[in-house]
Order: structure tokens, then C-alpha cells, then sequence
């Protein structure tokens, strides 16, 4: 095919490996990645993926061990399974990082995301609204005569699906905070 | 009682601990402490540079040559950004430095004061890794740390940020093994079970050819010595990088020669046609590979190498293995021997190689009339071949005909900017190799363009009497440039032309050196000779052929087997595949 004819970004290896972007498959990863919390470690792993070209869906960061001031990364990322097999070792290589888990191939594990989800409206709309909210499981965390905020917890897709119930019945705004992952069973990582 | 004193002497003395003798450095407003300690001490010495960038060359030149860590110190703002482009090269080329910057106190980060900049911002994706140091408590620990990060697993360049009332401020010093270092242990010790396939392999293959790179001589003067004997013992070709030369002596029976764009016709048909590649301290570049969907079809492919994000980049290999290449080859050739190993038939393999070279593809055309770039090299490789010597290139065609008609039998004699192609790289690296042999010959194979980049570096040559030798192959033009539109763009010559270049010699005698200019072949050698006699920095304007060609070479977007010999026809060469990339 005509190489200047390729989309930016087609090429997924060496500027010398042109083909289209359909031919490998992109996968979906959630990866777990443990830092020293020192300043500019998130920009760090930020500038990585851009830098490099690479996707984030979904990003988390907290400090999760305040004596040690390791904090945990969950990143969500697409990719070939050589650029995922890339992200990770150029994750691994970073002076501050400890560890990095692919929890999609390592182990079974859950995928938890949290949504504050506004939704104004009167009448049965308001009403339909409640009822749907205990269908999922929210709970409400701010109400006025004429507005909801919801708090949801569940996987993305719950919240998706949510939320896009919610579109007709008087949504206003979302706020997501991207995905925390954790390996099921009692081993830790 | 742990010893407290300020700031900046604590960076003076964690430099002496760390083993430091040599600083390259440029003073300014935030670094003026340190700079006062400096002044009172004789066991560190600095050289000051024109210009930061020249500074970060310098340190370059001296840690290939040696090994060591290249040391900057240079100022907040304008200083730290000057730097970027060394250290970026550094870090492409995979070489240890630490670079200390200035920074403004820590209670005006943030106001725009004069000569701020986010310096740890700016260098976060061109170091290895960085930091800025906000309690002088710190500064000692974080040093020891950022040398043992430069010098540990894949080398690169660290940048250390101290605001200037860090440097003034009272702090304990914290002796280099109290340092924190345990949390970045690279793995070095490869895998047992891959280095004992690698031997399964090595004993089968008929058609071999060993691919090394900078890694071999990153790993240390014993890793070269390995690689020869696994040379002997195993009978394979080796070929090399352009960072790798010298690792095996250009004079070994077999050695191929450089691979890649512009390497050997045999060392690129031999890497398309093995059977077994094994690669070791190198990157699979795309200086290297050409078309990746059509690079060396045939092979099983070993990759040994340091970084882990180098494996399964660029090309898929069967073997992996991630450990220093010292401590690999060195098991690799233990188990080797304890196995009694023999490699399987290669003589036709060899003989296949024969014919290769037969082809002898760094042919060119003599002239009496002019002086042929690639002639002028020979010329200066016969003249100086045996003595104890240093070379250094800029970037561009010379620094390709350098790599091909010059011979290195030793590493760290060879100092190029390859990763990230540095023009103006060449001469601060020269003043950089000079300083740490100083009685040695330091040439610096250049093109004028590049030259011109950082000259005011000779003024540092001259201050400090190095006798770097600035052998230039003046075709006054970008003569690489001039090749790619020859071949790409229809001979439209866009910019590639210096109208105004200066007279060397008397550029030369402007800087308090000799000049020395040549354009007629018959009396290239009695002027290289002159060059070489004169104690003392020279400029040598050597005027070449204007319009010659680097060949061979696999043009862009093609396969090893692809390669444009000297007298091939180049129209229509590049396709528009190719034409997208660089």
C-alpha cells in the first residue's frame, strides 16, 4: 500500500514497519504499577505514554502505603501485544517504579470505578430515575426539589450503562474516577 | 556526628567521593556557590566551555573514552536548557553522565524569577532519570544515587537540580555507601536455561553471524575480550553498529565490516541470509534493520541486552536474554567449553561470504583532480593506523565514510553521536577524549556544517592546550542532505548550499591555532603529516570532492538484500513507501 497514504500513527513498530492499523488486533489491559511517591513520579508515567505514543482509558493514582510512600497506579491501556509487552517494560524501567502487573494475563481480579452522576428533571422522569438507581445499586448523595447526585460504584461497563439510562432522564454531569483494579483470592501482589 | 556542612560543599565533596577528576562546566547566578568552593580546592578540575551544549560533548567524549561518568555543572535556565541536546544524546547513545544544574532558591520555584526554568520538567524524557533537591540533608544521598543510576544497567545521563539557598544552607553529608541505592538493582545475570539454548543453537547453525552494538562496549573492556573469544571459539562472522566499532578488531579474520544503511554489502547480505543472528549489546534500529517485514528472514534471532524494553521493540526474537552482556558471554563461553562444543559445517558459508566481498562495495571513483572524500580517510587512516588514537565524528556522509575506511581494534576508541545524529557533536567530544589522554592523538573526523555548529569550542581547545586534531571534509555543502534531495527530491538542492563559509586558516589563526588547508591530492599526505606534527589544536580544511555520494546504502523503506551499490542507477530508488521516512 502507499505509506503516505497511512493514517498518523499507523505504524505501530520501527518507522520502517509501515502497514495498516487493522492488521493486529488491539487489546484491552489493566495494569498495576507500584511507585516510590516522589514528585513528578505521575509525570513520569504520563510522558511515558504520550511520549511514546501509547494510550491511557483510564488512570488512578493514591498514595496506598503512607509509612513506605509507595503509591499504586492503575492504568488501562490499549494495545498490540507487543506494545502492551512494550508499555511494560518501558514502565518497569523507570527509576522510581517497584513493580508492574498486567492483571488482565496474570490473574483473575476485579475492576472497580466510582461515578458521581447528576441528573435534573420533575415528575415521572425524576421518578423513573429513582427507580433505576436502586435497579443498580446507587445511592443518592446530594438531592434538591429538582436534582439528584447519584454515587455508583461497579465495573466501567455498569457505569456506562448507567449513565446512558440516565442521558434521557435529565443528565447533567459525570464524574468518573477511572478504574482500581485488585487480584481475587488471598494472595497479595 | 555526621559532618554538616553548606550546600555546595557537599557537592564538591560527593563529587571527590564518587572518584570525579574532570568537570565540564559554564558558571552562572545559581551555581555561584559551588563555583566558590571549586575556586578552593585543586583536586577536581574544571574545564570551562563557550556554550552548554559544548559542556555536555565534552563529558560524552570523556566517559566513552573512559568509561567513567562524564560530570556537567552548569547554570539554571539558559544553562540547563543548553544542555538538553547533549544529554538527549546521551541518553539515545546510551552513555553514563550527571549533569548538575543550578536552580533559583527554592521560595521563588515557580515565579518566573530570572533564569528560571522547570528544568526537571524540560529533562524528565531526555535523562534516565532526574531530580530536584529541596533540603540539603538530601543533596549527598541524592548525588551517590544519581551516579550509581547513571552507571548501573543501561547507562544514561542523570540531571541533579540544587536551588541556590540548598547551596548556601547547612546540611549532613552522607558518605557514597550510606547512599540509598538498593532500590535500582538492574538484573545482570542472564538466564541460564536461554544462554544454554543459545549454545544449542550456536552448535547447530551452518550460516551464524554474530550483530554487536555499544552494549558490548558499555559493558566494560572485558565483554570485548569475551566477544573475541567466543569469535574464536565459535568461528562465526561478526559484524557491528556504528556504536559498536572496535568491540572486534576491524583487522580480525572475520570480521564484515559496519551493517546497516550505510554498512557493508557483506555485512547486510550476511545478516539477511543466517541462519542464527545473535545479537548482542545492539537495538535492531532501523539504521539497522531496513524493512523490519523483510529482515532476515531465515534466521532464529538471540537478543542479549541489558533493558528489557530493547527486546521484542523493533523485531521479534526466539531467544531473549536480559543481562549484562559481560556476565552472559562470559557463562556462554563456560558452557560452551564445558560442553565441548563444535559449531556445524560453515565453509559454505564462508565461501558464500567470499563472494560477497568480492563485490567490494566501498569501491569509488579515483581522481588526481580532486580529493575524493572517502580517499582523504584513507588517507588519514593509513598515516595514523598504530598510533595510540582517539577519533570523533560530526554527523553526516564524513561520519559514514569514517565508519567504513577507518579500522578500530580496541573499544572506546571511537566516539560518534549515532542514536540521535548530533551535528556540532564532534569537537567538544574531541576536547572531551582529549582531556582524559592527554598525550594521545584525538582526531575529529568533521564536515564543515557540523563544524561550524559549536566552534567557539576552540577557544576551550586552545585555553586548555589540548592538540585536537579538526580534520574537515569541507565539500561546503550539508553533503547528506545534498544526497537524500539527489535521490528523493528531484535534485532540488533546498538550503543544502553554504554560500558564506569562513576561511579555516585564517580561522584558525582568529583562535590561537594552526590552520592548515589542502585541495589537491598530490599534497594530502605531507598536509595530514604537518597536522599531525604540530603540537597543538589544528584546523585542517581539507577541500573535497562536492557532489559524491555515500555508498553503499539500503535506501529507505527496503531490505538488506536491496542495498545501491556505487555506480547503481538512484533514480526512482526511494519509492513513496519510503519517502515518509527519515
Amino acid at each position: 500500500m502507499n505509506a503516505l497514504a497511512l493514517k498518523k500513527g499507523a505504524s505501530k513498530k520501527s518507522a520502517y514497519h509501515l502497514r495498516a492499523p487493522v492488521e493486529e488486533k488491539e487489546e484491552r489491559h489493566c495494569l498495576t504499577v507500584l511507585v516510590d511517591n516522589e514528585p513528578g513520579v505521575l509525570a513520569r508515567v504520563i510522558g511515558l505514554f504520550s511520549g511514546r505514543g501509547y494510550n491511557i482509558e483510564s488512570l488512578t493514582v493514591a498514595e496506598t502505603d503512607h509509612l513506605g510512600h509507595r503509591s499504586r497506579i492503575t492504568v488501562v491501556t490499549t494495545g498490540t501485544p507487543m506494545v502492551i509487552e512494550q508499555i511494560k517494560a518501558q514502565l518497569g524501567r523507570l527509576v522510581p517504579v517497584h513493580d508492574v502487573h498486567d492483571l488482565t494475563v496474570e490473574s483473575a481480579h476485579v475492576e472497580r470505578e466510582l461515578a458521581l452522576v447528576k441528573v435534573a428533571s420533575q415528575g415521572n422522569e425524576r421518578v423513573e430515575a429513582l427507580r433505576l438507581k436502586d435497579a443498580f445499586r446507587a445511592r443518592v448523595v446530594d438531592s434538591t426539589l429538582a436534582s439528584f447526585v447519584f454515587e455508583l460504584t461497579g465495573s466501567p461497563e455498569k457505569i456506562d450503562a448507567f449513565i446512558e439510562l440516565m442521558r434521557p432522564l435529565g443528565l447533567v454531569e459525570v464524574a468518573r474516577t477511572g478504574v482500581a483494579a485488585i487480584t481475587r483470592g488471598a494472595e497479595g501482589m | 556526628m555526621a559532618k554538616q556542612m553548606t550546600g555546595a560543599e557537599i557537592v564538591v565533596r560527593a563529587l571527590k567521593d564518587q572518584g570525579v577528576d574532570v568537570v565540564f562546566g559554564y558558571p552562572g547566578g545559581a551555581v555561584l556557590p559551588i563555583y566558590d568552593e571549586i575556586f578552593k580546592q585543586n583536586d577536581i578540575r574544571h574545564i570551562l566551555v563557550r556554550h552548554e551544549q559544548g559542556a555536555t560533548h565534552m563529558a560524552e567524549g570523556y566517559a566513552r573514552s573512559t568509561g567513567k561518568p562524564g560530570v556537567v555543572l552548569v547554570t539554571s535556565g539558559p544553562g540547563a536548557t543548553n544542555a538538553v541536546t547533549g544529554m538527549t544524546d546521551a541518553l539515545m547513545d546510551s552513555i553514563p553522565m550527571v549533569v548538575l544544574t543550578g536552580q533559583v532558591p527554592t521560595f521563588m520555584i515557580g515565579n518566573d524569577a530570572f533564569q528560571e526554568a522547570d528544568t526537571v520538567g524540560i529533562t524528565r524524557p531526555c535523562t534516565k532519570h532526574n531530580w530536584l533537591v529541596k533540603d540539603t540533608d538530601r543533596l549527598a544521598d541524592t548525588i551517590h544515587k544519581a551516579f550509581h543510576v547513571a552507571t548501573h544497567g543501561r547507562p544514561g545521563p542523570v540531571l541533579i537540580d540544587i536551588p541556590k539557598d540548598v547551596q548556601f544552607a547547612r546540611g549532613t553529608y552522607t558518605e557514597p555507601k550510606d547512599a540509598r541505592t538498593e532500590t535500582y538493582q538492574p538484573r545482570t545475570e542472564g538466564d541460564a536455561d536461554a544462554i544454554e539454548a543459545v549454545v544449542d543453537l550456536l552448535e547447530e547453525a551452518e550460516r551464524p553471524i554474530l550483530y554487536t552494538g555499544g552494549g558490548v562496549i558499555n559493558s566494560g573492556p572485558q565483554a570485548s575480550r569475551l566477544l573475541r573469544e567466543l569469535v574464536a571459539e565459535t568461528g562465526a562472522p561478526v559484524t557491528s553498529t556504528l556504536m559498536g566499532l572496535g568491540a572486534y578488531p576491524a583487522s580480525g579474520a572475520n570480521w564484515l565490516g559496519m551493517l546497516g544503511m550505510h554498512g557493508t554489502y557483506e555485512a547486510n547480505m550476511a545478516m539477511h541470509d543466517c541462519d542464527l543472528m545473535v545479537c548482542i549489546g545492539a537495538r535492531f534500529d532501523d539504521r539497522i534493520t531496513g524493512r523490519t517485514d523483510a529482515f532476515s528472514p531465515m534466521s532464529r534471532k538471540v537478543h542479549i541486552d541489558i533493558d528489557p524494553s530493547s527486546i521484542n521493540k523493533n523485531i521479534h526474537v526466539d531467544i531473549p536474554i536480559v543481562g549484562d552482556v559481560g556476565r552472559v558471554l562470559e557463562v556462554l563461553l563456560e558452557r560452551w567449553r564445558a560442553r565441548g562444543s563444535k559449531t556445524g559445517d560453515q565453509s559454505a558459508w564462508w565461501s558464500q561470504i567470499a563472494a560477497w566481498k568480492a563485490v567490494d562495495c566501498l569501491r569509488y571513483q579515483p581522481s588526481q583532480k580532486t580529493i575524493k572524500p572517502q580517499h582523504a580517510i584513507e588517507r588519514l587512516e593509513a598515516l595514523t593506523r598504530g598510533m595510540d588514537r582517539y577519533v570523533t565524528t560530526e554527523v553526516g556522509q564524513h561520519q559514514m565514510w569514517a565508519a567504513q575506511f577507518m579500522g578500530f581494534d580496541e573499544p572506546n576508541r571511537w566516539m560518534t553521536s549515532g542514536g540521535l545524529g548530533t551535528m556540532g557533536y564532534g569537537l567538544p567530544a574531541s576536547i572531551g577524549v582529549q582531556i582524559a589522554h592527554p598525550e594521545s592523538l584525538v582526531v575529529n573526523v568533521a564536515g564543515e556544517a557540523s563544524w561550524l555548529m559549536v566552534m567557539q569550542e576552540m577557544c576551550t581547545a586552545v585555553q586548555y592546550r589540548l592538540p585536537v586534531k579538526q580534520f574537515i571534509l569541507n565539500n561546503e555543502r550539508l553533503g547528506m542532505v545534498r544526497q537524500w534531495q539527489e535521490l528523493l527530491h528531484g535534485e532540488r538542492y533546498s538550503h543544502s548550499y553554504s554560500e558564506a563559509l569562513p576561511d579555516f586558516v585564517k580561522l584558525a589563526e582568529a583562535f590561537g591555532c594552526k590552520g592548515i588547508h589542502c585541495n589537491d591530492p598530490a599534497d594530502l599526505d605531507e598536509a595530514i603529516r604537518e597536522m599531525l606534527a604540530y603540537d597543538g589544536p589544528v584546523i585542517f580544511d581539507c577541500l573535497v570532492e562536492k557532489h559524491e555520494n555515500c555508498f553503499p546504502m539500503i535506501p529507505s523503506g527496503k531490505a538488506h538484500n536491496e542495498m545501491l551499490l556505487g555506480e547503481a542507477s538512484t533514480e526512482g530508488a526511494i519509492d513513496a513507501g519510503g519517502a515518509v521516512l527519515v
